[in-house]
């Protein structure tokens, strides 16, 4: 009967099917579908940890659609990596689903309320699915239902600039599904299977030859410039300050604290699971080559936040800055790296999920979204503004925070590569917090230590109790996987050796 | 949208009103053939869209919308995803995998997996009917 075996499917089902009842439910009254969201991600998120304690103790879960057997048949496997996205993505869009019960009914037009709910039930089945599944062209297809709720919702308030902006995510958004669906039909040509770990065994035979070869390097090629640009690595990043800073906050958490991460997960996946790490790190060494870009990613993304002024343009930059942190653990290939890598994901995910959460209470309050203008915040709303000091350390990295933990982790394992190119990390790690430092420190300052204008202005005047909650979970959270690192770590260790295990 | 692109010609209109009971049958035919022919969910739903499409192209879009109201509309299109899940969430309950039809319940396997892809198949033919013929009206300026 039901019990834990069947947990993989439902984890997928769970926001899926929620996404269909949505609509049904808020055509009666629109009231319903908050509570029917927080309710369905709660169970999603205890189904994840549950998944987690099973793989935690019973090892990789593999789980046949239909009963078919996995060659043929449509296969979803839960690793160590997946599961812990698949806890980071629900857990997140829980806190989203809480903070929105408020923000919607302000910020959105009535009519969009139904739309908004439904879309971000799709988009999260997408990314819990993309998690989980152990089939290349079921990642193709997940991939395009998160993409394609999210270039919908990023467009959801009908301004004309946040058209504009979803209208360049879908460009650049198709020409990376695209270029994913020429690389799955290369190594369909290659091999004739999509299953991920039929693919890595029958590629064996392809690496030696020399002809074909080239065609396995199309499809590498493919697929990397795909992923990247869903993940936003530095040159491909163009889509996204503009998408994560005219969505709905809420959404904008959701985007930038998961959505990205998930593109970093189709990376792994592929450099992994698919490719033979010794094929990817020697052979062709793209695993360098994309630490390479993530450096620049790092700085770049860094120095183009320190020049904006409007706050949720600059998370975003912040953010293309680290998903380079996270593509650098990744392409280090290293054990602490790659470790420290997947660790960031979900500290980078707490830590700017509360900062996108915080931005938008700032401004369904006030309305400023200049960075100049926060001056007084601190008094106005004390408890908003603490949680958004909290979280900015943690993007910084200083020590209680959750923020350092990784980056310490990024660091060991640019050490453990022992080149020279591992102290450029090292230096660049250093270089992009400094900056971090930067444009953090100047919000806060201006929070904290600006005279405001007008002295009347600074009423004592919080954020409404049902945003507040979700943004101190959050806050909390950088704090106590700061000090606890080993509850994170005890899924990202595992998933990473499981990854390297071939080196 | 003009009220009909072919105006008041009766043989068009006369026509298209015979035509699409025929369209709508067929579009049955291939939904409940599926399993065995060419054919199934997504082509019947988009054979019995058409005939609605067909309608609006004739009668005019306001008449051809009065026959399959946005309040019918809606509830099909979420209705059919939540037939499919449920049918893959029943197979978990009889003890299979998700989907997996082939188990004897009240019937033979063979006849439960006949009549679970059946289900399957319309639950896939009501929600792209109505998401199709959505589309045409939204794309014709509903």
């Amino acid at each position: 009967m039901v019990g834990t075996s069947h947990l993989p499917i439902l984890v997928v089902l769970l926001p899926l099917v929620t996404a269909y009842i949505t609509p049904l439910l808020g055509w009666i009254d629109k009231r319903i579908c908050n509570p029917l969201v927080v309710v369905s991600m709660t169970l999603a998120f205890l189904a994840s940890l549950l998944l987690a304690r099973s793989v935690l103790t019973g090892g990789v879960i593999s789980y046949h659609m239909g009963g078919f057997a996995p060659p043929f048949g449509i296969e979803l496997v839960v690793d160590y990596f997946g599961v812990y996205m698949c806890i980071i993505i629900s857990f997140i869009t829980l806190m989203a689903a809480i903070y929105s019960r408020e923000y919607v009914a302000k910020e959105l037009h009535e009519s969009k309320t139904v739309p908004y709910y439904t879309l971000l039930m799709l988009m999260t089945g997408g990314m819990m699915g993309a998690s989980v599944t152990g089939d290349l062209f079921n990642l193709f297809v997940f991939f395009e239902i998160l993409s394609i709720s999210s270039y919908a919702l990023v467009a959801i308030t009908g301004k004309k600039v946040a058209i504009m902006a979803s209208y360049k995510y879908l460009l650049l958004g198709a020409i990376a599904t695209s270029f994913t669906l020429v690389g799955i039909a290369y190594l369909y040509i290659l091999t004739g299977t999509l299953n991920m770990a039929d693919l890595s065994v029958r590629l064996q035979s392809v690496y030696g030859v020399g002809g074909s070869s080239w065609t396995l390097i199309a499809a590498l090629a493919f697929f990397m410039v795909g992923y990247c640009i869903k993940a936003a690595l530095f040159p491909l990043h163009t889509w996204l300050p503009d998408a994560h800073s005219m969505a709905p906050s809420s959404i904008s958490a959701v985007l930038s604290g998961i959505l990205i991460k998930v593109g970093a997960l189709a990376i792994i996946r592929v450099l992994f699971n698919i490719f033979q790490p010794e094929f990817v790190v020697e052979t062709i060494p793209i695993t360098s080559m994309i630490s390479w870009m993530a450096a620049a990613a790092i700085i770049a993304g860094s120095l183009f936040a320190i020049s904006q002024t409007d706050i949720k343009r600059m998370l975003a930059y912040s953010s293309v800055a680290h998903i380079g942190f996270i593509i650098l653990g990744i392409g280090l290939a290293t054990g602490y790296g790659t470790t420290g890598g997947i660790l960031h994901i979900f500290n980078h995910a707490m830590a700017k999920g509360c900062l996108f959460l915080c931005a938008g209470a700032i401004i369904y309050k006030t309305g400023i979204r200049n960075i100049d203008d926060l001056a007084g915040l601190g008094n106005k709303m004390p408890f908003t503004m603490a949680a958004f000091t909290i979280a900015s350390l943690s993007m910084i990295g200083i020590p209680p925070t959750a923020g350092f933990v990784s980056k310490f982790y990024l660091g060991l394992g640019a050490l453990e590569t022992g080149t020279w190119s591992g102290w450029v990390f090292i230096g660049t790690i250093l270089v992009g917090s400094l900056l971090t430092a930067v444009f953090y420190m100047k919000v806060i300052n201006n929070i904290y230590f600006k005279e405001p204008l007008l002295r009347e202005d600074v009423q004592r005047d919080e954020t409404p109790l049902g945003m507040l909650i979700p943004i101190l979970i959050l806050a909390g959270g950088c704090v106590i996987f700061g000090l606890f690192p080993r509850i994170p770590l005890s899924l990202a260790e595992p998933a990473a050796k499981l990854f390297l295990g071939g080196i | 949208m003009p009220e009909s692109l072919f105006g008041e010609d009766v043989i068009v209109r006369t026509i298209a009103r015979i035509v699409a009971p025929f369209i709508q049958l067929f579009g049955l035919y291939v939904l409940m053939h599926g399993h065995i022919s060419p054919g199934g969910g997504f082509q019947a739903g988009v054979i019995i869209a058409s005939s609605f499409i067909l309608l609006a192209l004739a009668l005019g879009l306001p008449e051809s919308k009065e026959r399959f109201k946005k309040t019918i509309r809606l509830p099909m299109e979420s209705s059919g995803p939540l037939i499919y899940a449920s049918i893959g969430v029943t197979c978990i309950l009889a003890g299979g995998y998700y989907l997996q039809y082939g188990m004897a319940f009240l019937f033979p396997p063979h006849v439960v997996s006949a009549i679970l892809i059946s289900a399957v198949e319309i639950g896939i033919g009501i929600t792209v009917m109505a998401m199709i013929v959505t589309i045409f009206y939204s794309m014709a300026g509903d």
